[in-house]
């Protein structure tokens, strides 16, 4: 049974100010499975919606955020959660870190600036459970910093004393406390030099691999779904463009979207130029009628103005949405 | 420029408020040119007359009708505030831009002594001022002197709005491409700091508003011209609120607090709506 | 600790010797650039006051009082003693009052201003942090909202103008609060606590007017630096963490937001200082406002040299004494 399933996913932020309202549908439309023990990679360019669907997968819903409509639904096991209408006790209490963790875009900041390291381990262990032996405590978690490659020396300092990648790190032990079943990482590579990346992205595998949990990672950057994702999405424009197997994606991709994002990867030894997609990312507060990429795809044809794309299997584990394949397929 | 206040007049109940407070302020103003008293002059009317359709806010101790010498204490000290304003911004203007731009220890020298202003307590030192100066203190001469002490805050402001616009790729291609440092400022980087120098004007108008009355209250301003300070000095020199003529202190205070509540709600409602970050905050829900 | 003295201690000290530095100069250039020759103003005063003069006295009294307001040489050397009669905490006699020294006086009536502006700023800087804080955190909660409009409304009013309207009400229509001197006609100042009952009446109201016009400034300030904050990383990050709310007010919000209005509380000093000195002529209250009243009343020159010499570093000390508390706030001063 597959751990996350969610079902036609509209979430809209609705906006109303000085007597301007604005609907931005940043979400509209999406389906997918997540199941035990992979990586799930999420692919796109900014505001196609990746940050909001993680939003609405973690139930962290506030306005000007509401979901139109959908279902998300997980199975830990023998714990089935509605995340869209479990109340926020309980979502602090069973679900937030012992099932789901986060893992943040731009972890250098995410650390509280006036308060020591092991103090933050306190403060989130403690929501969730409590400490009942403080010395105990200690160790597991001077423990659990050790395995992930951090000198324990770090649990007494503060975030301002530590280098980007080491509070990166503590980002992710942070997030691996209680050994969730899903793991959210959003964008945990940006804005590290390449050597720290790698050793990140290593952590993130070791981690996955030993605690046979789902890692969903969004990233822009193609090379770190090549080389950690099991199976990749493609979205465009709030809406899934194509979701195969990683290695699917980088062979044989079908969407003229993911074509595109495929062949802009340099290669070594290749010396041709790149052509850039014509047009602009979309305003998905007035997105254009039919498949949201008619505009740009150097393939449109007539039924793309019109009608939108249905997200169907065209292979197996192959999904994609796309009238051209739909087409050629048949 | 318009549609913002159109906006704000429309979807801003606090903005419509204090668009009431300064029409009425205005009023006053403009009422000052017709008035049938020269406050100049006293004893013209019956002497401690509470407040009557004839004379609406009653008449003073001294033989005035309070209403129309008020008029003109509002115009007078609405003068001396933008002269001050003017002063201060210029002075603010070129601090906050060379230190600014030049950097350096200049820089740190500049913003040393620009701190030591905003720390010292202006007060013991303006009322030494005044007290030399009491002969020949006028509001024009305060207006000077309260010019020559508001600009350090707001130097700051704009220095460390130059300190962000220096490090910005438009300015850099603009240098790189050549374009005279003086062209620069007026012509990329002004457009940033006006906004800024236009927000901290109100902050500098009700400090200075606020200076005047005080200083007068303690006497050390010209005192035959009305302003709101000097009429609340003179109040107090006749013993008004001893002698029941609550009248005299309670419409001073009245106006004044009609001029800083409108200014201030005024400009708070436009700043929060340029302000992006204020407006997302506003969407929230 | 070394670095933390050298990069932090060593310039704090420094801008604080700049700001006395500052303000003792301007102070001492302002008498020299007026009009008005201080010397001259007393002889005529005192000729005015009916005391007949030959002369004689009169240049051996203009050569006395010359060199008590420290004109003797010229300007650079003028500046040098002023410094050394400073350091020895030398002020002058007040002229009004005369040959009681100023300091003498200033110190009688520095208590009673320190309590009310000590009393005053600590009341309404950490209950205007707080309720601005959770003004910002709850935005829909109505008492907030109705304490905000309060706040924003007194806010912009001079010190003045509330102390006035403060005292009209509790003077003539609701008479529970004294609103004159801080102690009956004819009391001796003592320790007891009867005293210390009258002085607290007394004191209610210009501690008052500062508490209020001070609530609504740091209410605002606070309020949209913690919306500011709510939405830095570390919040949103301890909120998907599912922290519960009182725990990131108190710890994550409330403590990254007092820094910056511990150094605003610095800045302001100089502002609510000047404020207590109104405060003090309105309500009669017997500190150094009232001192500087009654001396610009008596034409006391060396009493308005000698408060405006002790406000400046006044002020200045209690800036670097709140400079010397922020590392016990802000670990990235305190480690480097």
């Amino acid at each position: 049974m597959a751990l996350l399933s969610v079902q036609n996913l509209c979430a809209y932020y609705r906006t109303e100010i000085y007597g301007i309202s604005r609907t931005v549908r940043a979400v509209d439309g999406v389906s997918f499975d997540l199941f035990q023990n992979e990586v799930y990679g999420v692919a796109g360019e900014s505001s196609c919606g990746k940050t909001t669907l993680i939003k609405v997968i973690s139930g962290n819903i506030k306005p000007p955020l509401k979901v139109n409509s959908g279902n998300v639904n997980y199975h830990f096991g023998a714990y089935d959660v509605d995340i869209l209408h479990i109340s926020q006790d309980e979502l602090r209490r069973n679900v937030r870190w012992k099932e789901i963790s986060y893992v943040m875009q731009g972890s250098m900041s995410v650390l509280n600036p006036v308060r020591k390291i092991i103090k933050t381990f306190e403060d989130i262990v403690d929501t969730h459970e409590r400490i009942p032996d403080k010395k105990k405590f200690l160790e597991q978690v001077r423990e659990h910093v050790n395995r992930l490659g951090l000198p324990t020396e770090v649990l007494d300092s503060y975030p301002h004393q530590l280098s980007g990648g080491m509070r990166q790190r503590v980002a992710i032990a942070l997030a691996t406390m209680f050994h969730p079943s899903l793991i959210i990482a959003d964008e945990p590579t940006t804005a590290l030099d390449v050597v720290v990346q790698r050793g990140v992205l290593q952590m993130i595998k070791d981690i996955q691999a030993l605690s046979d949990n789902t890692v969903l990672l969004v990233t822009h950057d193609m090379a770190v779904h090549a080389n950690v994702a099991d199976r990749v999405m493609i979205m465009y424009a709030g809406r899934i463009a194509e979701e195969a197997p990683t290695d699917s994606i980088f062979n044989t991709p079908l969407h003229p979207y993911t074509q595109h994002l495929i062949r802009s990867l340099p290669k070594i030894g290749e010396r041709s130029t790149k052509a850039s997609l014509r047009g602009a990312p979309p305003n998905l507060a007035n997105p254009p009628s039919g498949c949201r990429f008619h505009v740009r795809c150097p393939y449109v044809m007539d039924v793309c103005r019109t009608e939108v794309p249905d997200l169907v299997p065209v292979r197996e584990n192959h999904r994609v949405a796309c009238h051209l394949v739909k087409e050629t397929s048949l | 420029m318009f549609r913002v206040l159109r906006d704000l007049l429309r979807y801003d109940g606090r903005f419509r408020f204090a668009f009431i407070l300064l029409a009425a302020v205005v009023v006053m103003i403009l009422l000052s040119f017709v008035s049938p008293y020269d406050p100049n002059k006293t004893f013209v009317v019956a002497m401690d007359a509470p407040p009557s359709l004839e004379h609406l806010f009653g008449t003073s101790s001294r033989g005035q009708d309070i209403f129309w010498w008020l008029t003109f204490a509002v115009r007078n000290s609405l003068i001396m505030g933008v002269i001050t304003a003017a002063i201060s911004r210029v002075i603010a203007i070129i601090v906050g831009l060379t230190a600014g731009y030049q950097g350096g220890w200049l820089d740190k020298v500049m913003m040393s002594v620009n701190d030591s202003f905003v720390i010292l307590p202006l007060l013991p030192i303006l009322i030494l001022l005044g007290f030399l100066l009491r002969d020949q203190m006028n509001l024009f001469l305060l207006g000077v002197i309260l010019g020559l002490f508001g600009w350090p805050y707001d130097a700051r402001l704009i220095r460390s709005q130059v300190l962000s616009l220096k490090e910005r790729s438009f300015t850099r291609t603009a240098v790189y491409s050549g374009t005279n440092g003086f062209w620069i400022t007026i012509n990329e980087h002004l457009p940033f700091v006006l906004p800024i120098v236009f927000a901290t004007t109100i902050n500098n108008l009700l400090w200075s508003l606020g200076m005047e009355v005080t200083l007068s209250v303690l006497g050390l301003s010209d005192l035959t011209t009305p302003s709101i300070g000097t009429a609340l000095f003179w109040a107090n020199q006749h013993g008004a609120l001893v002698a029941g003529v609550w009248w005299w202190i309670a419409a001073p205070a009245l106006v004044a607090i009609i001029l800083f509540l409108g200014l201030y709600l005024f400009f708070a409602s436009i700043n929060e709506y340029i302000d992006p970050r204020t407006r997302l905050r506003l969407m929230g829900g | 600790m070394r670095k933390f003295i050298l990069r932090y201690l060593i310039p704090r000290i420094l801008q604080t010797l700049t700001i006395i530095f500052v303000g003792i100069t301007v102070t001492f250039i302002i008498p020299r650039l007026s009009p008005t020759d201080p010397v001259e103003a007393q002889i005529s005063m005192m000729m005015a006051r009916g005391e007949t003069l030959d002369p004689q006295s009169i240049a051996s009294m203009r050569a006395a009082l010359t060199d008590l307001y420290g004109l003797s040489g010229g300007p650079v050397q003028q500046y040098f003693a002023f410094w050394g009669r400073l350091l020895r905490g030398d002020l002058g006699p007040s002229l009004a009052n005369f040959p009681t020294p100023v300091s003498e006086m200033i110190g009688q009536a520095m208590p009673y201003t320190l309590s009310l502006l000590i009393t005053a700023v600590i009341i309404s800087w950490i209950f205007g942090n707080l309720f601005g804080a959770l003004s910002s955190y709850y935005p829909k909660n109505r008492v907030l909202s109705v304490i905000e409009v309060l706040g924003q409304a007194v806010r912009p009013i001079p010190y003045y103008i509330v102390a006035l309207v403060l005292l009209v009400v509790f003077a003539f229509f609701i008479p529970i609060f004294p609103f004159s001197g801080a102690y009956p006609i004819g009391t001796k100042p003592n320790w007891s606590l009867e005293f210390i009952w009258t002085f607290l009446q007394h004191a209610a109201l210009p501690a008052a007017t500062l508490v209020l016009v001070g609530f609504g400034g740091w209410f605002i300030g606070m309020k949209s630096l913690t919306s500011n904050i709510i939405s830095e990383d570390y919040v949103v990050y301890a909120e998907t963490a599912g922290l519960k709310e009182n725990k990131i007010l108190r710890n994550y919000i409330m403590r990254n937001a007092l820094l910056p209005q511990l150094t605003g509380l610095a800045m302001s000093l100089g502002t609510v200082f000047s404020g207590a000195l109104i405060m003090e002529v309105v309500f009669g209250f017997p500190g150094l406002g009232s001192l500087t009243m009654v001396a610009v009343y008596r034409n006391d020159y060396s009493m308005i040299m000698g408060i405006a010499i002790y406000s400046i570093i006044g002020v200045a000390a209690a800036v670097f004494l709140i400079d010397l508390i922020y590392p016990l706030f802000d670990p990235r001063v305190r480690y480097q």
